[in-house]
């Protein structure tokens, strides 16, 4: 090989690796960098803040509390189980003094921890959002088909989208302990007016969205249908949907964001179970670690609030027909 | 004319616009015999693409009718398949799958699933995509686009086969092969076939007829010119031979004088209001 292109193609290595290597860095150290910053200008910035509980918490008690509310939730857990191993005891004894003997099982009545808490939202929302889901988008495709749809649907859409979590919740509560009325609830009713809250305020991106990406179908994919004469049904399968997926995900991320946010405003307000009255719980505690725990509760709501995000747009991925599309 | 194929008689059509309806064909008509080939030209903006629109059923004539094999044509069907100007394939199925869209459609009752499936391949094989069956849109080139496109008209077997400017999106090598490959295909099946150009080449080159339509507003056709080269046509033997040269500066001279749409500067500076309204209407 010649010398002079050996040498060049050396030097293009070089070159390649050196960029690849600045590109992971950059995209590895400044996201970390980031949260330094973050963490540094909240240490400093928490230590000026004198509240009536004390000192506003830092990373240090954040993290410090972190550990309790772990500790608290696994002690939670060995009561638990203590308690049926002595149920258990106490049972067998019985039987093995008198066969015939009238045996008792009690439930455990836990307290909730924050873990339990967590999950408690989480079925929550994702009723809520499901629920939502299933109103929205047949709605959205018919109201995107259909002008007249449109324009009748459109003035309820346009008042009640801005309404506030906050307004429908007395509302809601109201409604279903008038309407859900059963001597042996399948649901408790805090659980059935949180999922028609969340549903209520995260229907509407949703629907909007997948009726804007169904109205911007092309005049010629909608020619395709035409000449074919393709009945109702299969244009909207062969067509509409797959022309709408990114927009109606769009949509659907959309509202995930909004339910995840007003399950806990309603949870709060409301006092019905999960991570919005362990917030509130904490604030009525008032000890000197509520600000720390109510910290960790935050920084879980948000982390949580991005996993819900993520996973959507890893549906989307497995669901679009456009493996190209850039989606962030 | 006997034998009438299909038959547009004084078809016009206006669409309404906020200063009153606006008139965009009047009077046109024409008949097609069977297995005939008939180009629609004439500049932009003229109503070619209203014309087959019409034909197709995806617009509605607002006077007069089209009759095809003595029935009426009131809405779109697979009789009278269209080949796009920009392809209009489903971009999420693949070539074979937005063939067999329309062979299902058509053919679901009729052929078996094997018969479909060896009909989808082979209208696929037929237009020379049968390498690419399981490719979607987004990984093909524009000509083969254009091609699945032609294949999926053509598996509907229609009557009439009408095509908005085929390959107006296309480079130039890649129009000439795929024009060869239409006179192929149309020399095998004999379909009958509308098609709009702007390219008075491609006009020549493969029609029976070529008509040649005024510009708007009320357009209608303006005249009609029979090619009467012998098949198959050679291209690059035409090249030099007299006749098609007499034909292609008939439809030059028609649009370029008779209908000229592009005025000396020198009098359009002088006209600039007129001229500015006619061009609004043209688009």
């Amino acid at each position: 090989m010649n010398p002079a292109i050996a040498i060049r193609q050396k030097w293009q290595h070089t070159d390649l690796g050196k960029t690849q290597w600045l590109a992971i860095s950059r995209a590895v150290a400044l996201p970390i960098l980031g949260l330094l910053l973050f963490m540094g200008l909240w240490h400093i910035g928490a230590q000026q803040v004198d509240t009536s509980l004390g000192t506003f918490p830092g990373p240090v008690e954040v993290k410090q509390q972190w550990h309790n509310l772990l500790s608290e939730h696994q002690a939670e857990n060995q009561r638990e189980a203590a308690f049926y191993e002595r149920q258990q005891e106490r049972n067998e004894k019985k039987l093995a003094a008198n066969p015939d003997a009238d045996i008792k099982w009690r439930d455990f009545n836990r307290r909730p921890t924050f873990f339990d808490q967590i999950i408690t939202s989480l079925i929550t929302v994702m009723t809520g959002f499901l629920l939502a889901t299933v109103i929205a988008i047949p709605l959205g495709i018919c109201i995107g088909l259909s002008n007249n749809m449109y324009r009748a649907l459109n003035p309820i859409i346009q008042i009640f989208k801005p309404v506030s979590p906050l307004a429908w919740l007395p509302l809601v509560t109201m409604v279903v302990s008038a309407v859900y009325v059963t001597d042996d609830p399948m649901f408790a009713k805090s659980f059935i007016t949180s999922v028609v809250t969340v549903t209520l305020c995260c229907l509407w991106p949703t629907m909007v969205n997948t009726a804007v990406g169904v109205a911007s179908i092309g005049q010629d994919l909608k020619n395709v249908s035409r000449v074919l004469r393709l009945g109702w049904l299969t244009h909207v399968k062969t067509i509409v949907l797959p022309a709408s997926i990114p927009m109606m995900f769009t949509g659907l991320r959309l509202s995930l964001g909004i339910a995840w946010m007003v399950l806990i405003a309603a949870e709060m307000l409301a006092q019905n179970p999960g991570l919005g009255k362990f917030v509130w719980d904490e604030f009525q505690n008032g000890s000197s670690d509520s600000l720390g725990r109510i910290c960790v509760a935050v920084l879980m709501i948000g982390f949580i609030g991005f996993l819900l995000d993520r996973a959507l747009l890893l549906l989307q991925s497995r669901v679009n027909w456009d493996k190209n599309a850039v989606m962030r | 004319m006997n034998n009438v194929h299909l038959e547009l008689s004084r078809v016009g059509i206006s669409f309404p616009t906020p200063k009153g309806p606006f008139c965009a064909l009047k009077d046109v008509d024409l008949k097609i015999k069977k297995g005939e080939f008939v180009s629609l030209i004439g500049h932009s903006g003229c109503g070619k693409s209203t014309v087959l629109n019409i034909v197709a059923g995806l617009y509605q004539a607002s006077t007069g009718g089209v009759v095809l094999n003595g029935r009426e044509v009131n809405e779109p069907g697979p009789e009278r398949a269209v080949v796009f100007q920009n392809h209009s394939l489903l971009p999420w199925l693949t070539a074979y799958q937005n063939v067999e869209l329309a062979v299902k459609r058509v053919f679901g009752r009729s052929k078996s699933r094997r018969e479909m499936r060896e009909w989808i391949e082979h209208n696929l094989e037929l237009v020379q995509m049968g390498h690419a069956l399981h490719k979607k849109p987004d990984e093909i080139s524009g000509g083969m686009k254009q091609r699945v496109g032609i294949a999926r008209a053509l598996a509907m077997e229609p009557q009439v086969l009408l095509m908005d400017e085929p390959f107006g999106a296309l480079d130039a090598l890649t129009r000439a092969h795929l024009q060869d490959s239409l006179m192929e295909i149309q020399a095998d099946l004999g379909n009958t076939v509308i098609m709009i150009t702007h390219d008075v080449d491609e006009a020549v080159l493969l029609s029976d007829r070529i008509v040649m339509m005024t510009n708007g507003p009320a357009a209608t056709v303006g005249e009609i010119l029979d090619i009467e080269l012998p098949r198959p046509r050679d291209r690059l033997a035409l090249a030099d031979n007299p006749e098609y040269n007499h034909y292609r500066s008939a439809v030059l001279r028609f649009l370029y004088e008779k209908q000229r749409k592009v005025e000396p500067i020198a009098t359009r500076r002088g006209t600039a209001g007129s001229s500015g309204k006619s061009k609004h209407h043209a688009a």
